[in-house]
């Protein structure tokens, strides 16, 4: 149990300057954490580049907890493409297939049907009330990648809390008693 | 230096970065592979085709599909969705992509198929232009990989005319 002793010493020696450092090491482990997110976004051209599965509306090709990393490109959505949407007044982007586009011939405009895998109808009773087409402006990006249960940690953090507030000090009180 | 600490973030990162990199190559071993998938569409029987209340026309078919997409899997690949779309143009639309039937294959020994089915999603288009119209049926593929990137392709069947009368 040396370690505690150490750590504990290591508090009682707690010096401005070792504090001053250790903010600014912790600022720079946000701020690059914030300049990776928003330099994905630029490249993705997607809002969000990295989603979480939360359903099961499209097992068993991705299952709760997968990771799937989406990418906007100006190419015109077609059907079969997995993409994330977005309803108005809804704050969960989900995460279906295309089955159905109309496409505007003099305005290019679009008119898409979206339907989970899993699911035995089509997305039109998940949509805002009267609504019976997405359109381009719903669409968040389209999945391009998969990674299985890399999103669990998410998932187990923003359904119970107390967990993240654990984790999140023991990090501060690592990071407070480290010497390096 | 050699605390528990520090071994156990050394540890983790090490075997964090193996995974990374294992699943990155199984990914990118999925570029080897070159598929040959054939695919045959046929429509025995328009069952019925009427313009809907709403005046947009709807019409159901019977398909008969057959397929051998074995050569679309490799050791990365979860599943097939495979799906048939009828595709089309009419005056106002540029391009029309109804999808009719798909189906999820899990393995290889499931790949070379054939259903005779009628149309799973109603084929309704926008507006009433289906009679006596041209479309192409699609079959589209998407593979789901175990891990990493994802593929689709597809083969285009052209020469499908629908009747011009209802019926």
């Amino acid at each position: 149990m040396g370690w505690i002793e150490e750590s504990v010493a290591s508090i009682k020696s707690f010096k401005i300057r070792q504090a001053l450092h250790q903010a600014v090491s912790l600022g720079m482990i946000v701020a690059s954490a914030l300049m990776i997110w928003k330099t994905l976004m630029c490249v993705t051209g997607s809002e969000s580049p990295v989603v979480v599965v939360l359903s099961e509306s499209m097992e068993p090709g991705f299952s709760r907890g997968d990771i799937l990393f989406l990418y906007l490109s100006r190419d015109p959505i077609r059907v079969g493409e997995i993409v994330v949407y977005n309803i108005d007044g809804r704050d969960i982007p989900i995460v279906h297939r295309v089955i159905k586009v109309h496409e505007r011939k003099d305005t290019g405009e679009v008119d898409i049907l979206t339907k989970g895998d899993n699911n035995e109808g089509d997305d039109i009773p998940l949509y805002a009330p009267d609504q019976y087409w997405l359109q381009r402006h719903h669409i968040m990006g389209r999945a391009v990648g998969f990674l299985p249960y890399v999103g669990w940690a998410t998932i187990i953090m923003t359904e119970k809390p107390i967990i993240k507030y654990v984790l999140i000090s023991v990090l501060g009180l690592l990071a407070i008693t480290s010497n390096d | 230096m050699h605390s528990f600490g520090y071994r156990a973030n050394a540890f983790l990162t090490f075997a964090i970065t193996i995974l990374a990199l294992i699943c990155a190559m199984a990914s990118l071993s999925d570029n080897f592979n070159s598929p040959s998938p054939t695919s045959q569409v046929q429509v025995l029987n328009i069952n019925w085709f009427q313009k809907k209340p709403d005046g947009d026309d709807e019409v159901s078919l019977t398909l008969n599909i057959s397929a051998n997409l074995q050569s679309l899997f490799t050791w990365n690949t979860k599943q097939v969705f495979v799906f048939l779309a009828a595709e089309y143009e009419t005056p106002k639309n540029s391009l029309n992509q109804v999808s009719l039937w798909d189906g999820i294959i899990p393995s290889k020994e499931h790949a070379q198929f054939w259903i005779h089915t009628t149309n799973k999603y109603r084929f309704i288009d926008q507006g009433s232009n289906l009679r006596g119209k041209n479309f192409n049926l699609t079959l589209h593929w998407h593979v789901m990989p175990k891990t990493g990137k994802m593929f689709a392709d597809k083969i285009v069947m052209s020469g499908y005319r629908l009747p011009e009368a209802y019926r």
